[in-house]
């Protein structure tokens, strides 16, 4: 109560400054956060609805809406817009900037103004890859592969698509530095590196891979630009290049990249399975450093995506060989999660709901990697559909129902608004089942030889594609219903209270919305995940109970 | 916190930087650069076969950047964690090079290169 009082006294980080200059020129974390997360949402309906361009396309064998070429920039534009402009940015660019600076009780990030120039890179990195949209298109795939991409007739949209994702890595290499200067340089006194919130512990960890991996980025996009330009002969083998040597750039980024998208999403949902089953997270420090060797061990994995194409066997059969090390980090959190619902209190709200979608879909896009990381049957689903609906199933059924298992989460907090739980709840489900319809019917059709990216198709696998259109589209519609009734609820919705789930990090004895720097005083720091202290209170939400004077502190674990 | 910072270097000379190594440190290091230049240039006129002519240019040259590391750029007086932070980032530059240069070598052999009839197609 006494928080609220306080909260009103000292006015929020909307109401301190006013006008579209406060907002341009913000070096509020939680504003440019905001405003990256609005950016990353009409980015995600413009891929979405390239993806269901895509899946309209193939309801039908033969021409059903577009041309073989137009396809082919459909799914290339789907690819581009999602990767690069949606999961890599979603949860560290958008709700990382947020909320890393609250849960760590900091006023903001080290680099205010380098947090704004990551965001003004974005927002130029997203037009010059839109651009290419009304250049002529792109059609490569999003993966820009040589020699497809050095077809000079393409050049006129393939320079600013390329120049938009080197500006886009350069985003994203800022706010990595960020975070990890910020917590390294901002944890209050009282919490050491094993009192930081496991979410942070995924950020700093996704913050290493941007740093380390995305500059590689730069250089591959940078080189391919040069080869168009000044046909230097690197990649090009009219010219003695080397296509393979391009892939090898690509990945050497691009697989960690998985691992920007996927290992914030786990720091997302260790806190929801723990806020959410009101116990502590089981396995607190296995959870932390699988996050820290998730982001190590990606960086040695990167040739699995080149088994058949022309990779040497030596490589192939290390690369084969580490990429099973993965499983190990990855099935450590799944058991820990799973061992944190044993016996729970759960509550099965919007953000669990998708929590545990997650858990549901991770571990069957991670189990079906382990076929594509044997040697012998890469070779058969290479470039099918098995391969799509694997990394759909950890692309956007981990990464991005864990970004929006977030956004609800953390949407009462940074809005101060509570969104309508029952649509939210019944759109959840309408996002697991459109999903599963999409993609689980791919896995059947790729294991019997159905190739990804082609725009025509055998009529035995029609069946396949009508389910998976089907499911696209159910997916589509509960997606389109989240964004707009968030949109309804940042204006109209039921003003939040402070702690709405119970939850025990700082995040939560922040005011809602925060005020300019957070915490109108410097907040205590409790016992991480003891959910003893709280109780509910009505519609106050959940609070802390008043500790008895002269009660001694609780050891922190 | 930028109080403290500020209070913490007011003995610093203008430019606000501490001179944590002394001109001997740094002339010692600058004469070692110096004598390896030498020893890179003498190296050269030894024929040791390609491969170990480079390897040796090579060791020097990482000699080289070692000192200057650790004595121009004061990571020898820093903290033990930014050196671990510098080893990292070498590794990973090392692990992508190597790897990359290791495959290429590989299936470089099975790779017939056509050059004309590749000119002519374009």
């Amino acid at each position: 109560m006494s928080s609220q009082a306080t909260a009103s006294a000292e006015p929020n980080y909307f109401e301190v400054t006013k006008g579209f200059k406060s907002w341009a020129l913000t070096l509020d974390h939680k504003r440019i956060g905001l405003m990256y997360l609005f950016g990353i949402l009409f980015s995600l309906l413009l891929g979405g609805a390239f993806a269901l361009l895509v899946r309209t396309e193939l309801m039908m064998p033969g021409e059903t809406i577009s041309s073989a070429d137009t396809y082919n920039k459909f799914f290339t534009l789907h690819g581009a817009v999602m990767i690069f402009l949606v999961i890599i940015p979603g949860i560290p660019a958008a709700l990382g900037n947020i909320m890393l600076p609250i849960q760590l009780g900091a006023p903001d990030v080290a680099f205010p103004k380098l947090n704004l120039s990551s965001f003004y890179l974005w927002c130029t990195g997203a037009a010059c890859l839109l651009l290419s949209i009304v250049m002529g298109s792109v059609d490569t795939g999003w993966t820009f592969y040589t020699p497809y991409s050095l077809d000079e007739s393409k050049s006129g949209a393939i320079i600013p698509a390329v120049f938009g994702v080197f500006l886009l890595g350069f985003s994203s290499i800022f706010t990595g530095l960020n975070f990890l200067v910020t917590v390294h340089k901002f944890r209050p006194q009282g919490m050491g590196w094993f009192q930081m919130p496991l979410n942070l512990w995924a950020l700093y960890a996704t913050a290493l891979m941007q740093v380390l991996a995305t500059p590689v980025l730069g250089i591959t996009v940078l080189l391919l630009f040069v080869e168009h330009t000044l046909h230097i002969g690197i990649f090009d083998p009219t010219l003695g290049g080397d296509p393979v040597l391009f892939q090898h750039f690509f990945w050497f980024y691009s697989h960690p990249a998985v691992y920007i998208m996927i290992v914030p999403a786990m720091g997302v949902v260790s806190e929801l399975m723990t806020t959410f089953t009101r116990k502590p997270i089981f396995g607190y420090r296995f959870i932390a450093y699988s996050s820290v060797s998730l982001a190590l061990l990606s960086f040695l994995v990167w040739g699995h995506h080149m088994f058949v194409s022309g990779q040497s066997p030596l490589a192939n059969m290390v690369f084969s060989a580490l990429t099973f090390t993965v499983g190990i980090p990855s099935a450590i959190k799944v058991f820990n999660w799973v061992g944190t619902l044993y016996k729970g209190d759960i509550r099965l709200q919007t953000p669990m709901l998708y929590a545990l979608s997650f858990i549901i879909m991770f571990t069957i896009g991670g189990l079906t990697g382990l076929f594509l990381a044997i040697l012998a049957t890469d070779v058969h689903l290479h470039d099918t559909y098995f391969v799509v609906a694997h990394f759909h199933y950890v692309m956007m059924g981990s990464a991005l129902v864990a970004f929006l298992g977030a956004l609800h989460y953390w949407w009462p907090k940074f809005t101060g608004r509570m969104y309508p739980e029952r649509l939210a709840q019944v759109c959840s489900i309408g996002v697991f089942v459109g999903f599963n319809l999409t993609f689980l019917p791919q896995f059947v059709m790729g294991s019997r030889g159905m190739p990804r990216r082609y725009w025509d198709y055998d009529p035995e696998f029609t069946i396949y594609h009508q389910l998976s259109t089907v499911g696209a589209f159910i997916l589509g519609v509960s997606l389109f219903v989240v964004v707009c009734y968030l949109m309804v609820s940042f204006k109209k919705g039921r003003k939040a209270p402070k702690n709405p789930w119970g939850g025990t990090t700082l995040e939560w004895d922040a005011p809602s919305p925060p005020t300019l720097y957070n915490f109108p005083e410097p907040p205590v720091i409790h016992e991480l995940y003891d959910y003893d202290d709280i109780v509910e209170d009505g519609d106050n939400g959940w609070v802390r109970k008043p500790r008895p004077a002269g009660a001694p502190p609780k050891e922190k674990h | 916190m930028a109080d403290s910072h500020a209070s913490a270097h007011h003995d610093d000379h203008d430019h606000g930087i501490a001179h944590t190594a002394s001109v001997k440190v740094l002339l010692g290091t600058w004469g070692a650069l110096m004598v390896l230049t030498v020893i890179t240039v003498l190296a050269t006129k030894v024929d040791f076969g390609p491969s170990l002519n480079l390897a040796i240019a090579m060791a020097i040259a990482a000699v080289k950047a070692t000192l200057v590391i650790l004595f121009f750029m004061h990571l020898f007086y820093d903290k033990l964690f930014h050196t671990v932070l510098v080893i990292g980032g070498l590794c990973a530059a090392a692990l992508f090079v190597g790897f990359a240069l290791m495959d290429s070598g590989q299936y470089q052999d099975s790779i017939r290169w056509d050059l004309d009839r590749a000119v002519q197609t374009k």
